[in-house]
């Protein structure tokens, strides 16, 4: 029971890696991108896109598993990267204001979703999700190290992937160091010569990338091919999340998870509704405690990065 | 001068606009020397050497480095020709370490993968252990890295992996090393920088910021040297270490230019001194051959005319009586040392002193917006005849005891009004809590709460606008499309308008061109002679002395003197801004 729960928890917290992970790059880059809910749901669009796509081409009979997996994989990323250059347009390069602009990229994607999810042919969807959720061969009883750990599909193991990945680069590399600086004090990164805008666009354009892999990930995996319009409820809790894990991916795997298995704990347990309707409040009571304790504790290196939500103009001094 | 040039300017000029910063400026810099840059407040002593570390661009004029003109467009180009500025405010990343500042942006070295691959070979080749046993029969046996099949396999990954490390760096994408920066402290060691490199910006000290720029500056290869005040920041003892390391870099042949104005310093570390006055160039002179009257004189120059009308002094009660003021500011930098003056009724008083001297601290203390350590501020309540102490009291409180007190905040637009609000809603940011007056009958009228009384503001702006000449499409233009000079206008108009017993105004000529600031010194002097007691904080000399009646002088938040701007000319004032008049001296002014 309890192997289950953790099981279906980690398998369900891909959704939340894929977005705060994203949203972490965005934000060490100084874009605090509020657009991600809506990018996640244009992700997800354009699985169902390539999907569909893919299905017409070659017939119900014809799919194959690299094509059915790549096909949708880089339409969700064609799709997401442009909800990110819509986003990065508006705020690098002509300067508006950053929340406006994410809340209103939110709100497109939302309907993105809905028109274009609206419309897409699911006929062979089921089949493409089987290759989704295709997981390490494990016999039909497998013990815990097999449920906990070879049991998913191929999206799992990229999220948590990309998160350690992103962790390395953001602490040990130069390019993460220049991005830091970046998102700190962009006018001092400037002065040493590094690119504002390109790192801005680069950081955003990937992050968004990242975070559409998780629309992707909930209609094609967890869903198993059904369509559903309510994704932005989760990238609001991947922003969250950021703040939760204080802006570091890597602790945004045991994050996602413990974000998961709160979501997901009313199925598991016997609760009235209005319990059910209470313990999924509390991620976000979480996040809040969280902020208040990392502005009591106001260590400097868990706090935003400075110039988080502020456009920069060279010639401002 | 024997010694070679570094880099010489010539007839560099910059406008902003109208204003002239710099106008036609030759100065030459030599190799292996400590050059001043000396100068009042906006006598463009930063602008000209923004303009060689490549922040601006000069208008008119050429940079010459070994005989040839360069082009400076950006602080990169400058570090091409070895020339390295450290700002006021520093350029760091709080949460960096000092040693990740110094490395950011830094170029790498070209990457190739057959040099890579050598590497690799060599490695290979290198003995990794040696197998001595105790047993002295078997031989001693080295063991290479190729030798064992862990080493091979290593070795085998590695050399895959060398197409993906090249793309890599292509990105930019190095690791950095945990030994990075060994450069930065073999040049801290070498000068003698005293820091640690590894600690984080946020835990340091402002000396030890200074320190972190400097040396970033010299990681970059940076043979000469820009200081922008280097000692406003500083503790003498810390001003005094940093004259050993500037020493230090001369004796290493690098140029060091220092901009200051202040003239004990120029005197105790400098090999010559460039003297700039109003964006011209006025003169270099060797340190050894000089005095600091002779400095003062060419800094503040000969007294001009300005034809400001003074009338005398009228009623001149005591208004305002400070005693003993001191203030520190949340960094720990003690701003005002035991202040006490008198504001009289009737009289201009003018505050002079180089900026950053504690003008503003002063002006906030008396209007409320900060609190001081120790001291009193004593008003003296013309309508009433009682006393009260304004100290710990909030600006709200201050106006509802009656104590009008009006303030020209020094950032127009940063405290005074809201730029992006018009001009009626700027004059009620005085009024917003009176509320709308409705007559019930011939005698009574009530205030409705909550509702807000446009109509009188609205009076209010279009009476300023026309008494003042406001140049305004409308009353309901936002005031940051306004002109500088009537931005000033509408902001004092407002102040004024308050019917204010003391006024307090913080260069309110800044920026203005010679009409707007006309204006602006007639309504001081109108309040004048209404009775007000007008504090003016200035930074143009021969204005003070020609607008005020008396000339209170501060320098690093302590006053130095005051005296009667009737009798006193600019010299001895100057003197006293920098404060290196005698004690001698400084008694006969007091006594003239």
């Amino acid at each position: 029971m309890f192997l289950a729960f953790l099981q279906s928890s980690i398998r369900f917290s891909t959704i939340f890696l894929f977005g705060s992970v994203g949203e972490t790059l965005t934000e060490k880059s100084g874009n605090l991108n509020l657009g991600i809910p809506g990018i996640m749901c244009m992700g997800a669009a354009g699985g169902i896109i390539g999907a569909s796509t893919y299905v017409e081409a070659v017939g119900t009979s014809g799919i194959e598993a690299w094509g059915a997996t790549l096909l949708p994989i880089l339409f969700c990323l064609l799709f997401s990267g442009l909800g990110g250059l819509i986003y990065c347009v508006l705020t690098a390069t002509l300067r508006c204001n950053q929340n406006v602009s994410g809340l209103a990229l939110t709100t497109f994607g939302i309907g993105f979703l809905s028109f274009f999810g609206g419309r897409a042919k699911t006929t062979g969807f089921s089949t493409i999700s089987n290759f989704f959720t295709l997981s390490f061969p494990i016999g039909d009883s497998p013990n815990w190290f097999e449920t906990l750990f070879l049991s998913y599909g191929c999206l799992v193991y990229i999220a948590i992937i990309i998160a350690i990945i992103a962790a390395i680069v953001l602490k040990k590399t130069r390019i993460g160091l220049n991005l830091r600086a970046v998102g700190e004090n962009p006018a001092t990164a400037d002065a040493a010569g590094i690119s504002v805008t390109n790192y801005k666009y680069a950081a955003t354009l990937i992050g968004s990338m990242i975070a559409g892999l998780g629309g992707l990930f909930y209609i094609m995996d967890y869903l198993g091919g059904s369509v559903e319009y309510s994704i932005d409820k989760f990238g609001w809790m991947a922003v969250a999340l950021v703040i939760f894990t204080v802006w570091r991916p890597n602790w945004a795997i045991l994050g996602s998870i413990l974000f998961s298995m709160l979501y997901l704990l009313p199925n598991y347990v016997s609760v009235s509704f209005a319990e059910r309707e209470v313990i999924k409040m509390i991620p976000y009571l979480v996040t809040i405690v969280v902020l208040v304790i990392t502005s009591i504790v106001s260590k400097r290196e868990s706090q935003p990065p400075a110039s988080l939500g502020l456009s920069y103009f060279r010639e401002e001094r | 001068m024997a010694k070679p040039v570094a880099v010489q300017m010539k007839g560099i000029s910059k406008f902003f606009g109208e204003v002239v910063a710099n106008k036609g400026v030759d100065l030459t810099v030599y190799e292996g020397e400590i050059l001043s840059v000396l100068g009042e407040n906006g006598s463009g002593k930063t602008t000209l050497m923004n303009m060689l570390s490549g922040i601006y661009f000069p208008d008119e004029g050429e940079i010459v480095i070994e005989g040839e003109p360069v082009v400076i467009r950006s602080p990169r180009d400058a570090y091409r020709y070895k020339i390295g500025m450290v700002h006021q405010h520093f350029k760091l990343v709080d949460v960096f370490t000092a040693l990740d500042n110094i490395i950011l942006g830094e170029e790498m070295p070209r990457y190739s993968v057959t040099e890579h691959a050598a590497e690799l070979k060599e490695e290979a080749e290198r003995p990794r252990y040696v197998i001595d046993n105790d047993d002295a029969e078997a031989p001693v046996k080295t063991v290479r890295a190729a030798d064992t099949k862990a080493g091979r396999a290593r070795l085998a990954v590695r050399t895959a992996m060398l197409p993906l490390v090249k793309f890599g760096k292509k990105l930019k994408f190095n690791w950095l090393p945990k030994r990075r920066g060994q450069k930065a402290r073999e040049i801290a060691a070498k000068y003698g920088f005293d820091i640690d490199l590894n600690k984080k910006i946020y835990d340091m000290s402002v000396s030890e910021k200074q320190t972190v720029e400097i040396i970033k500056v010299l990681y970059r290869g940076a043979d000469i040297l820009i200081l922008d005040e280097p000692t406003a920041v500083l503790t003498p003892q810390e001003t005094e270490r940093l004259f050993d390391v500037m020493r230090n870099m001369r004796e290493d042949g690098k140029s060091i230019i220092i901009i200051t104005h202040k003239l004990n310093e120029v005197m105790a570390i400098s090999d010559r001194v460039a003297v700039l006055r109003k964006g011209e160039f006025i003169g270099a002179v060797n340190t050894s051959e000089t005095s600091i009257p002779q400095l003062t004189e060419m800094m503040v120059g000969h007294k001009t005319e300005l034809n400001i009308h003074r009338g005398d002094p009228v009623g001149c009660e005591d208004r305002l009586v400070v005693e003993g003021l001191s203030f520190t500011d949340h960094e720990g930098v003690q701003k005002l040392k035991e202040v006490s003056f008198t504001a009289r009724s009737g009289e201009i008083l003018g505050i002079a002193g180089i900026a950053g001297s504690g003008q503003r601290e002063l002006l906030e203390t008396i209007a409320g917006l900060q609190r001081p350590m120790k001291g009193t501020i004593v008003y003296h309540d013309p309508s009433t005849g009682k006393d009260e102490n304004l100290v710990k009291k909030s600006p709200a409180k201050i106006r509802e005891l009656g104590v009008r007190l009006s303030f020209v905040p020094e950032d127009r637009l940063g405290m005074g009004l809201v730029g992006s609000m018009d001009i009626i809603d700027n004059m009620m940011l005085r009024s917003y809590k009176r509320s709308i007056p409705v007559k019930i009958d011939k005698t009574h009228t009530v205030n409705i709460p909550l509702v807000l009384d446009r109509k009188r503001p609205r009076q209010l702006a279009e009476r300023i606008i026309k008494d003042l000449e406001v140049v305004t499409p409308s009353t309901h233009t936002p005031v940051r499309r306004l002109s500088g000079g009537n931005i000033q206008k509408v902001l004092v108009g407002r102040e004024i308008a308050a019917a204010p017993t003391v006024l307090m105004a913080a260069y309110p000529v800044r920026g203005l061109d010679i009409n707007s600031s006309y204006t602006i010194y007639n309504l001081l002097n109108e309040q004048k002679e209404n009775g007000v007691a007008v504090i003016y904080v200035g930074e143009d000399l021969d204005v003070l002395i020609e607008l005020c009646d008396r000339i209170m002088v501060i320098c690093a938040g302590r006053v130095t003197g005051i005296v009667d701007g009737r009798t006193t000319n600019k010299e001895t004032v100057g003197l006293m801004m920098t404060d290196s008049l005698s004690a001698k001296d400084s008694e006969e002014v007091a006594n003239d």
